[in-house]
């Protein structure tokens, strides 16, 4: 190789020079519509993705697909950088059809864990080295891998109930003479956000291991999305990904994702009009998060949870002016939106200018009654701790990564909309602890008020000629043939990501849902082993998981 | 569906339960109060008691604080401000199981959590009631074509009321809700069948091609669910 490789590992950018980079470990070459994808050899994972973290800066792994081909099964792993989320590089690791072995990357991005167990999972790739290679969405019984080419969805299945045992008949004690006890918290649980289930080991009050167990919300939407036309069917079904009123902020992904995909265009005043709504949606769902987080420290169903189920109410109404819904809004449209703002415009402007105007009394009380309050503080400060590398390797984004101190935000870092013309700030917070992860969802909710409040004032203005809400895209959308992409928008929790496979029909041949919740929640034994029971449920009610999302 | 290209397909008249028998018997005994099986017949007054009992049922109904899906998000909305459910006597969520009279269905349920819910719903006293909400709890919703989508809660525990919409808006609930208090009021309840998705013991299945694949993997006294998404309307 004849490429000069730069001194600093951050400045490694052109492909030629992650190529130089990974050295003799390619032996192939297949770009993405995003980034250049490099091929691999299965048993040299752990040592390609190694040298990208130490030597080009690539410390993201945002996600690792895995499909079938007729020949093949592939994993990806989609990676990037937390200091430039524009780099981007795809690790392509085939494997062969007989005996789909890869190396495991759990070694060097712990994160991989849980991703290469859903791979397994659902496509059928087995991982070597991995340290748990078990189910993690379907019940360990179950037959047959659903993404994989052979599966039949006719043949009937068996699942136990096992897991819930109950713990206290034969009291379950992990050893003789050990003091500890095993607890089921959940999968139906007050506490759990949904249905969750973790498994505990308690010594005393403590918390000595704990182990989230997915699936009970898994409804197959990567399967529902390949199966839907890229042009209207598979629209509806991103609100359901994240369905605390994220609505618009999911469908974003699959948008951005698709247009970028089919070259598509779309006029600035429809980008307007999404970041917008889009920025409703993010405060719609803090308010949820702040609500139920009082709930969870100190059982405050009266007070708090009413107030932000009340200025949710607002938003939804607003919401619901744009969009005709409440919750599941499929408003977007690939090339814009489904139609413009409601008439009387004046009027919904003002509606949603009282709003804006009525916010920072609400924060204020939120304030006053959360975070100066003793007892959450006594609660939330320095319990869960997240320190900032163990949260990149974990791959958490969002606010939990942003809580954690690490300036990341897919708005700002790789922009779309027109987030890029508006005045606004990433807000990061250095406690790495419950508290902070509560201060930046108030702060953000502050930042998107004024986002909405810039577009309200650029819509009010708008030349009348100009306001052109959709491009012109044809009824159906056929990508080219094999054409591959990854990218991601930031969600209410954090970086949704999409990657789509194309095969020439007009459906996806792959559809993969990067979740930012299934990553965020992977990181919640780290935040409770050896701390108290009610702080892990505190962690949990401060990572802000939505199972929908977690489990798709 | 024939059941010559699908050899795994077990013949659901086969798979009988007590739910299940008690329910398709077609007198449906969730209203029967203690005092009347003491007396045999029903005089008079006991007539009357049960009139006064089920009145009392209908105007105090304790919810099962019960989450699922989407659907889950407005029925947080139905309880709060705005829409408060309390108002119609029905407003107050239960943690426990053993506390609630009336399950609110809300989402999809999936073959994973389906023999979870059954077994939530297995604890709550009699008699007990439930809504399915949303589109999921009828047929699968938008998910029906999935590989691990229970189409419609009705295949696992009887429903009394569907609230149709995806999701419903609270006001529909609340409807929902006030019409199943009006029929407990009036002692009426729905004929239901219960579909084939009940607990069994594994030893207790019948042994077809499935259940020997997976004899050495589940102990013959585990509680297991049959899963079928083919065989399933
Ligand atoms: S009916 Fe619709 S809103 Fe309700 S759980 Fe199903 S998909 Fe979600």
């Amino acid at each position: 190789m004849s490429v000069e490789l730069p001194a600093d590992a951050d400045a490694v950018q052109t492909p030629e020079e992650i190529e130089a980079v990974l050295g003799d470990l390619v032996i192939g070459r297949d770009d993405h519509e995003n980034a250049p994808g490099f091929i691999i050899k299965p048993d040299t994972v752990v040592d390609a993705l190694d040298r990208l973290r130490e030597q080009a800066g690539f410390d993201h792994l945002s996600c690792v697909t895995a499909q079938e081909y007729a020949d093949r099964y592939e994993s990806i792993y989609h990676l990037t950088s937390y200091g430039d989320r524009t780099k981007e590089v795809s690790i392509i690791v085939p494997t062969d059809k007989e005996n789909p072995v890869s190396q495991s990357a759990n070694e060097v991005f712990r994160t991989a864990d849980w991703h290469e167990r859903e791979a397994y999972d659902l496509v059928g790739i087995e991982y070597d080295e991995h340290p748990d290679l078990r189910r993690i969405l379907l019940p360990e019984t179950w037959q047959g891998h659903p993404l994989g080419q052979s599966y039949d969805q006719d043949r009937p299945q068996v699942v136990p109930l096992r897991e819930h045992a109950n713990p206290l008949k034969e009291d379950q004690q992990a050893d003789e003479d050990d003091e500890t006890m095993f607890l089921n918290i959940g999968p139906h649980h007050p506490a759990t956000h949904g249905v969750l289930h973790i498994e505990t080991v308690l010594d005393g009050e403590q918390v000595v291991d704990l182990e989230p167990d997915i699936g009970y919300l898994h409804r197959c939407e990567e399967q529902v999305c390949q199966n839907s036309t890229y042009r209207y069917q598979i629209m509806p079904y991103p609100d359901r990904w994240d369905y605390i009123s994220a609505g618009l902020l999911n469908e974003w992904a699959y948008a951005r994702t698709a247009e970028q995909l089919a070259d598509i265009e779309v006029p600035e005043y429809a980008q307007v009009i999404r970041t917008m709504g889009a920025e409703l949606c993010r405060m719609a769902a803090h308010f949820l998060a702040l609500g139920t987080f009082a709930l969870d420290i100190y059982g405050d169903f009266t007070a708090l949870f009413m107030y932000s189920i009340r200025d949710r109410e607002k938003v939804q109404n607003i919401l619901e002016e744009l969009t005709g819904q409440r919750l599941m809004f499929n408003y977007f449209r690939l090339g814009g939106v489904v139609w413009d703002l409601p008439e009387p415009r004046e009027e919904f402007f003002e509606m949603t200018r009282d709003f804006l105007d009525e916010l920072p009394t609400a924060l204020e009380e939120y304030h006053d009654m959360m975070t100066s309050n003793e007892i959450l503080q006594m609660r939330t400060v320095d319990t869960g701790v997240l320190p900032a590398d163990v949260a990149k390797s974990y791959g958490a984004t969002g606010p939990v990564a942003r809580a954690s101190g690490i300036d990341y935000d897919v708005r700002r870092d790789d922009p779309y909309g027109y987030y890029e013309n508006l005045d606004w700030d990433v807000i990061t917070e250095d406690g790495c602890d419950n508290f902070s992860r509560l201060l930046v969802r108030m702060r953000e909710v502050e930042e998107s008020a004024k986002i909405v409040e810039q577009c309200i004032d650029l819509l009010e203005d708008w030349p009348e000629d100009e306001r052109n809400i959709q491009s012109n895209v044809p009824r159906t959308i056929k990508p080219d043939d094999d054409a591959e992409i990854y990218k991601a928008v930031e969600g209410a929790k954090g970086e949704l990501g999409i990657y789509m496979r194309a095969d020439g029909t007009e459906k996806p041949a792959r559809f993969k849902i990067r979740s930012p919740c299934f990553s965020n929640l992977q990181t919640l034994p780290e935040m409770s082993n050896g701390e108290y029971v009610p702080d892990a449920i505190a962690s949990l009610g401060s990572l802000d998981i939505v199972l929908g999302e977690v489990d798709r | 569906m024939s059941s010559d290209n699908q050899p795994f397909v077990t013949d659901s008249s086969k798979v009988g339960t007590e739910t299940r028998e008690a329910r398709l018997a077609g007198q449906d005994n969730r209203f029967n109060s203690r005092l009347r099986e003491a007396f045999g017949s029903s005089p008079f007054i006991l007539t009357k008691f049960d009139k006064f009992m089920n009145w009392v049922r209908g105007s105090s109904m304790f919810m099962l604080q019960f989450g699922i899906a989407c659907c889950s998000i407005e029925m947080m909305h139905t309880y709060a401000v705005k829409h408060d459910l309390d108002r119609f006597g029905a407003g107050v969520p239960r943690a426990s199981p053993r506390q609630a009279d009336v399950i609110i269905i809300p989402g999809t349920i999936v073959s994973k959590f389906a023999p979870r819910m059954k077994r939530v719903y297995d604890q709550m006293p009699e008699p007990k009631f439930v809504i399915g909400m949303g589109s999921c709890t009828i047929s699968g919703g938008p998910f029906q074509e999935g590989y691990n989508v229970v189409k419609g809660a009705e295949e696992v525990i009887p429903v009394d009321i569907h609230v149709p919409g995806c999701p419903p808006r609270p006001e529909a609930l609340v409807y929902g809700v006030a019409k199943l208090q009006e029929r407990v009021a009036n002692g009426e309840s729905s004929p239901v069948t219960v579909k084939p998705y009940e607990l069994e013991e594994f030893g207790d299945l019948e042994r077809d091609e499935i259940v020997e694949q997976l004899a050495d993997d589940i102990d013959v006294d585990d509680l297991v669910m049959r899963y079928n998404w083919g065989d399933s309307p």
